[in-house]
């Protein structure tokens, strides 16, 4: 009884996420007594690596360049196939929402989105997830034989200490890509956002984008992602993809550091995941501070210098 | 072109989060029941304005009951020809997209798009299940979308970044946040709204994979601890030493 585990690999490092799922998939093998096949696409390298991360076999389509939903869930649903695999693991990130629903309904598959946790297989399978943007849980029950999970970020700890993995090109047919890539993108060479452990994030409060510095700054001391509130996107003072909230990413970082954000119901439904919330604002009646571990009343320009202080101290000390 | 938009109805935004019958359903009770923004800030208006600068048609369809109906006639107002109501309680993401699936497969639509997800389930599941049981092209979390012709160049969000890619219609799109503006409804789109056909179909018979056992909401937030504001620096000695996350 194996399990699937599909992942990108073509980035130059195996990101956080792909580490995680394949931990996350490795789990539910050892319950079920088998072993995880990791189903990957592109020309990325080291594959024989993800065996670290709990990955007996490797299947990768190098044709695949981009994704492709209707190729990638053909490849995914036949190795899942061949494999006899019962449990089918993706990320809920932008690739995995193109494949995962795909291959629930090609396979007739129950499909839990967003798990925040490994399931629970006694007499069972029941996933927990998040629902109404984060304000709420529900566990989920997969009657199917195959079942589909999207794993959040930042759900597990990662484990590293399994053996190299065996790497094979899938051998079948995917058929011609009917989406074909133009061009591509890349958002900066920062912190990915949703797989951050620790997140600074400013709103309105900074007064505009010149004052930006500090913040980055601080993040960059800490080894953090940078993030925004939704007016500061809107105004384009930050660009849209650090705008984290309802409408925005939702996150679920170790530790959230929100300066000069109000805390609208509306972010707070984007960051109320996160384990350890502090919150900065010179408005003590900043809603924020009701949901925050850790506040300081003070503005920005005042207290953001001594943060850097503080935190260039730690990092010389440890 | 032919638009089919998948229109949800969600509780408000701000709605309280509460749940009845042992933590088993969503208390509904007081809501006020909205478009999905996704569905309708993006999804929507942006078929409405190829359909207004290219021409062709823009139907909406709902999984629901007959509670869905005011919240339907919004997206009328807003600007949709006509509406569909697939008369079924919806169960899992699966017996949806079946049921949208079951009503599109024949009526040749061009270009079938969703939101993102919705603010309720938080799935991004519908549209892709949708593109698979017609064998349609699904490009999600778009947040671009230009027709020449029957050809798409779409926009859309990937982990570290954008890509830009093509693809022929038919196909199946999820919008996500840049697609469109929001348009509020003026009141001829109000009145005109009432008339619009609003065309109920029998719901098809649908397996059910998935079903939530239980709810649970977050457990409530310890007080607080406030730092004085001149020794800000003590906020990184208290995460690293006491809360131990940096």
């Amino acid at each position: 009884m194996s399990v699937v585990v599909f992942i990108d690999t073509r980035g130059e490092k195996l990101p956080k996420a792909a580490q995680e799922a394949l931990t996350y998939g490795k789990h539910i093998a050892t319950k079920l007594g088998g072993g995880v096949t990791a189903v990957t696409f592109g020309d990325g390298a080291n594959l024989e690596g993800l065996g670290a991360f709990g990955a007996t076999k490797v299947v990768v389509a190098k044709g695949v360049k981009t994704i492709e939903s209707q190729q990638l869930t053909k490849l995914v649903a036949d190795t899942t196939a061949a494999e006899k695999a019962q449990v089918i693991v993706c990320i809920h990130d932008g690739t995995g929402k193109a494949v995962a629903p795909r291959v629930a309904a090609r396979l007739k598959a129950g499909h839990v989105a967003g798990a925040i946790g490994l399931p629970n297989m006694d007499g069972g399978f029941q996933v927990k997830r998040n629902v109404f943007s984060g304000k709420a849980q529900a566990w989920v029950s997969i009657s199917s034989p195959v079942k589909v999970i999207s794993m959040m970020a930042n759900s597990i700890p990662i484990e590293s200490n399994g053996s190299p993995a065996t790497v094979s090109d899938f051998s079948g047919d995917l058929g011609v890509a009917r989406v074909t890539l133009k061009d591509v993108r890349k958002s900066g060479g920062g912190i990915n956002l949703p797989e951050a452990e620790i997140v600074v994030s400013a709103g309105r409060g900074m007064k505009g984008p010149e004052f930006w510095a500090p913040v980055e700054e601080l993040a960059k001391e800490l080894g953090a992602a940078t993030a925004c509130s939704r007016p500061v996107a809107d105004m384009h003072w930050r660009p849209h993809h650090e705008h984290v909230g309802q409408t925005g990413v939702a996150i679920r970082p170790n530790c959230y550091i929100a300066i000069g954000i109000s805390g609208a119901i509306q972010h707070l439904a984007g960051v109320n995941q996160s384990k350890v919330i502090a919150v900065i604002n010179k408005d003590p009646e900043a809603p924020f501070f009701k949901a925050a571990d850790y506040g300081i009343i003070g503005d920005a320009a005042e207290v953001l210098p001594q943060l850097i202080a503080a935190a260039k101290k730690l990092n010389a000390e440890r | 072109m032919k638009f089919l938009v998948l229109i949800s109805q969600v509780p408000d935004t701000t709605a309280r989060i509460a749940f009845t019958n042992d933590n088993t359903q969503y208390d509904g009770n007081g809501v006020t029941w909205i478009v999905n923004p996704y569905d309708e800030w993006y999804a929507l208006v942006r078929a409405l304005e190829l359909k207004e600068a290219n021409g062709g048609s823009v139907t909406t369809i709902t999984v629901g009951g007959a509670d869905c109906d005011a919240t339907i006639r919004k997206a009328l107002a807003i600007g949709a020809d006509d509406a569909v109501r697939v008369d079924a309680q919806p169960t899992d993401a699966y017996g949806v997209a079946a049921q949208v699936a079951a009503y599109a497969k024949d009526k040749g639509f061009d270009i079938v798009i969703a939101g993102k997800e919705t603010i309720d389930h938080n799935g991004s599941q519908v549209a892709g299940m949708v593109a698979e049981l017609l064998d349609l092209p699904y490009v999600p979390l778009a947040s671009k979308l230009d027709m020449a012709g029957s050809t798409a160049t779409i926009e859309r969000d990937v982990p570290g970044g954008v890509e830009v890619v093509e693809v022929n219609a038919p196909f199946v799109i999820s919008a996500a946040k840049g697609m469109a503006e929001q348009r509020i409804p003026n009141m001829r789109g109000i009145m005109a709204a009432r008339t619009k056909p609003l065309t109920v179909v029998p719901a098809t018979s649908v397996e059910t994979l998935s079903s939530t056992v239980k709810f649970e909401l977050p457990p409530a937030k310890q007080a607080v601890k406030m730092i004085p504001a001149d020794q800000a620096g003590q906020l990184i000695e208290l995460l690293h030493t006491e809360a131990k996350v940096i």
